[in-house]
């Protein structure tokens, strides 16, 4: 029931997160000096608004929490975006005007969340004009955004929506050592990106070691060209963000002389060093993920995932210890070096050691089926004497990325107060054979699988 | 002689459900399984005192899996280039380039696939106008020669986007080119001695890739034609009725718009069913064209390209049948339609007498994520449900590991 009055704070502390002017302004007199600064006035704010829709009550279908409950026979309303009850058929009664839905014989789960997609940036129909992901000029870019990049015409999204996914986190690439600020984004169609801003979402800061940097940069005999390299890489950026935050955190506290100059690719970092921002961590090796945690111990940041983590397993208990989620696959592996030691049981033995884990695409063909993905993940687990829950499975793709994303209060399991994202599955969701039929966000139904009405189509896809 | 003493052996597999697909599903079925071959299949047949018995009571007895694509034993890590063996550098016309010599069978990727029930694979080469020859492997073996079920089973050739360059950049150079390259071919074929005498006019490619496209000139060696859009598919038609080929279609992402045509020409096709991404090769790709392919008559083969998960093969197939392929169809596509497909249904692609003992057991239906293989049989030998991720799983269990 912190629905509505949560995420206004949330979106407050969005923000803040903003450019250099992270301190508390209670105390500085000389407000307009600081208010004519650019970084003081709102940096790309969401303007999302939520589809109005009738109230809807889903009956006699099981419900999937994500809390731990699944609910046979069972029922759920929402209305205005808000879920109101979930429980057994007689305990949900349905609000005036409701749609009531024959849920017979299907599944509801929450809506699912992507930690790591390229939709948008790396769009369809992937020509050159569309790979927007990876800006390969300079190994620290964390001054680009990818909600700049972010193409909301991309046809690959409808095909994601149809896939049950209500949430997503486009990133940049992983070619740079720091790639730039992620976007955590509704999937819904939208004419601006901004119109699919997630309200209240932090920002994710996109790092990536190993292989990719180092060869993109070597190549070029630039640094970094091995992975001492890349870390020297972090750690001058993240030294250099230090003292620019300080010069920021004493003119936001006084005032006092001119503004310091600003410099976009140290004010994201000084975000992260502020807390403000999800450091989102492209790792695959086990001892690499390791000198990250070290990295993030210096300079006083945490790592909220790693992501691809194909190692994870082997230090399930130190990112267990750490708070430390990881974004895994189910089962790619052997692409490169670095993915060569992939095993199908890394999620369920990273939930076996205490950790979160979240099962995650980095593909836009993958992030139509994480279902399909969680359920491998949950099998290997369980066929090799590792007791994963189907909540716990349901939970890689719902509650868990919508911890890694910080908005775990808001969505990602079905509960009175949390947003109305939810799908409507023709059986149970760990079956090949179960699809989307319906999909809620945010109290809309976005897509129905039987109503063309409903199937949304990108400008892409007209008169082809 | 330790391959042979187990080939000798005599297994039955008895009480499962048996889905032979040349024939409909056998309850309390039994497949005797002798000297690596397929000796009976169904409710009553006697045992041979002396059989080693598998119990597949409850389960499902199915022919080992085809995987109708990629480049089993030719990969082992994409990213780096000394383990690539799939295509060749410079050459655009490559048919004599066969892929077989540059299979591994110590690969990794051989027991991670095989352990999920895939037991049989095409190693395709990839790139150019004709990258060459195709060979089919089981995938066990010491050697390649124990590994190859058919070398080659094609040769193919790519009507796509990505080979233009190599054709001029139109996609009517690459017509072009591929009927240059074939008259060529018939020409040295009638010509060898003017060949030989250097009284021929330059030809499009070299006489050894020239002499390797004559069984495909002569409908005895298929060519499998990579094509997406539906106009390249259609000239890959077309070009198989000029030159009288035995077709079979690859990709055909658009093939389902002109399903009734690719029937009625009696192609099979292999078809990646997850694959839904548009490109503009592709803007009509959608997942339903296997299924629409099948109901059309068309011989649907399905494959995961994704050589490093060629077991996701169970994965497409259970995604056909959710997007309309009824699930026999599915079984067969990826079973007995693969055989046919690549010549060898004699041997290969059903449970029945005389065929090689390529038989799985399964906990369930091989297409549910519930289910795994339970015991692996290639040649008529059981292979041991280990692999490197077997090994890496075992070690890290339980943390720290036991170094």
């Amino acid at each position: 029931m912190r629905s509505t009055p949560h995420l206004l704070l949330a979106l407050s502390s969005a923000c803040a997160s903003a450019g250099g002017r992270a301190t508390s302004k209670a105390a500085a007199p000389p407000v307009t000096a600081a208010e004519s600064l650019s970084v003081s006035r709102a940096q790309y704010p969401s303007t999302y608004r939520r589809h109005p829709y009738p109230p809807v009550v889903i009956r006699n279908a099981t419900i999937m929490t994500a809390t731990g409950r699944e609910i046979p026979n069972g029922a759920i309303s929402f209305k205005d975006g808000r879920i109101l009850a979930v429980g057994e058929g007689a305990a949900v009664t349905a609000p005036a005007g409701a749609v009531i839905v024959d849920g017979a014989g299907k599944y509801v789960t929450p809506g699912l969340i992507d930690t790591h997609s390229h939709l948008g940036v790396y769009a369809a129909p992937g020509t050159d004009a569309e790979s927007d992901g990876n800006e390969l000029t300079s190994p620290v870019t964390s001054e680009v955004w990818a909600e700049h990049s972010f193409w909301p015409q991309d046809p690959q999204i409808p095909l994601a929506i149809a896939g049950g996914i209500t949430t997503i986190e486009a990133l940049p690439g992983s070619g740079n050592l720091i790639g730039g600020r992620s976007a955590v984004l509704k999937l819904v169609p939208a004419r601006t990106v901004q119109d699919m801003k997630f309200p209240g979402a932090r920002y994710g800061l996109k790092m990536a070691c190993g292989e990719n940097p180092k060869r993109v940069y070597g190549q070029r005999h630039q640094a970094p060209s091995t992975r001492m390299g890349n870390m020297a890489g972090y750690r001058s950026a993240f030294a250099q963000a230090e003292a620019y935050r300080r010069k920021w955190d004493a003119w936001n506290r006084d005032h006092k002389g001119e503004p310091p100059e600003r410099n976009l690719r140290l004010e994201t970092l000084a975000e992260v060093l502020r807390g403000n921002m999800y450091v989102q961590i492209h790792c695959y090796r086990a001892d690499e993920m390791a000198q990250m945690l070290d990295l993030a111990r210096e300079f006083g940041f945490k790592v909220r995932s790693f992501h691809h983590a194909v190692e994870s397993y082997k230090i399930a208990d130190l990112l267990a210890h750490d708070s430390t989620s990881v974004s895994v696959w189910a089962d790619w592996w052997g692409f490169k070096e670095e993915a060569m030691d992939g095993i199908q049981q890394n999620a369920a033995l990273n939930q076996q050691a205490g950790g979160r884990p979240a099962i995650h695409s980095d593909s836009p063909s993958g992030i139509q089926r994480l279902n399909q993905e969680a359920a491998k993940a949950m099998y290997a687990g369980q066929r090799s004497g590792i007791p994963i829950t189907r909540d716990q499975a349901l939970r890689w793709i719902t509650a868990n990325p919508a911890w890694v994303l910080g908005l775990d209060s808001v969505v990602g399991t079905l509960e009175p107060g949390k947003m109305a994202d939810l799908v409507v599955w023709s059986g149970d969701p760990f079956s090949v054979y179960a699809k989307a039929v319906q999909v809620y966000n945010d109290g809309w139904l976005v897509y129905d699988r039987s109503d063309p009405a409903h199937q949304p189509r990108t400008d892409f896809e007209l008169g082809q | 002689m330790i391959g042979a003493l187990l080939l000798a052996q005599t297994i039955a597999v008895t009480g499962g459900t048996v889905y032979p697909v040349s024939g409909p599903k056998i309850a309390n079925g039994t497949v005797l399984i002798r000297d690596g071959n397929i000796a009976a299949v169904g409710a009553n047949v006697t045992i041979p005192s002396g059989a080693t018995r598998i119990d597949a009571t409850g389960k499902w007895v199915t022919p080992g899996l085809i995987d109708g694509g990629g480049q089993m034993g030719l990969v082992e890590i994409n990213a780096v280039r000394g383990t690539r063996e799939g295509a060749l550098a410079s050459d655009t016309v490559a048919a004599a380039f066969n892929v077989a010599e540059g299979i591994n069978p110590a690969s990794a990727l051989i027991p991670v696939t095989r352990i999920e029930g895939i037991t049989t694979a095409l190693a395709a080469p990839d790139g150019h106008l004709i990258s060459g020859q195709a060979v089919l492997i089981d995938l066990d073996g010491a050697t390649i020669e124990q590994m190859v079920v058919k070398s080659p089973v094609a040769i193919v050739a790519r009507l796509n986007e990505d080979v233009k360059d190599e054709a001029g950049g139109s996609r009517a150079g690459v017509a072009q080119r591929l009927r240059r390259v074939f008259g060529d071919a018939l020409e040295y074929g009638r010509r060898k001695g003017d060949y030989g005498r250097a009284q021929m006019q330059p030809l499009a490619a070299p006489a050894a890739d020239l002499e390797a496209l004559l069984p495909v000139l002569r409908g005895e060696l298929p060519l499998i034609a990579v094509a997406n859009r539906k106009s390249d598919i259609e000239t890959a038609l077309r070009i198989g009725r000029e030159y009288k080929l035995k077709l079979i279609l690859a990709g055909a992402a658009e093939g389902w718009e002109i399903a009734d045509e690719v029937a009625r020409a009696g192609v099979p096709v292999l078809v990646e069913p997850m694959d839904n991404i548009p490109s503009y090769d592709a803007l009509g790709i959608r997942y339903e064209n296997a299924a629409l392919l099948a109901k059309a008559g068309v011989k649907v083969v399905l494959m995961e390209t994704d050589t490093h998960n060629a077991r996701n093969l169970r994965q497409q197939a259970g995604n056909a049948v959710s997007y309309g392929m009824t699930w026999d169809q599915a079984l067969r596509a990826v079973t007995l339609s693969a055989a046919e497909a690549f010549g060898v249904a004699d041997r290969y692609g059903s449970l029945e007498p005389g065929k090689v003992g390529d038989v799985v057991v399964w906990s369930g239906d091989p297409f549910e994520f519930t289910s795994a293989a339970e015991h692996v049989l290639i040649r008529g030998k059981e292979v041991p449900l280990r692999s490197r991720q077997t090994e890496l799983f075992e070690r890290y269990k339980k943390l720290p590991p036991d170094y």
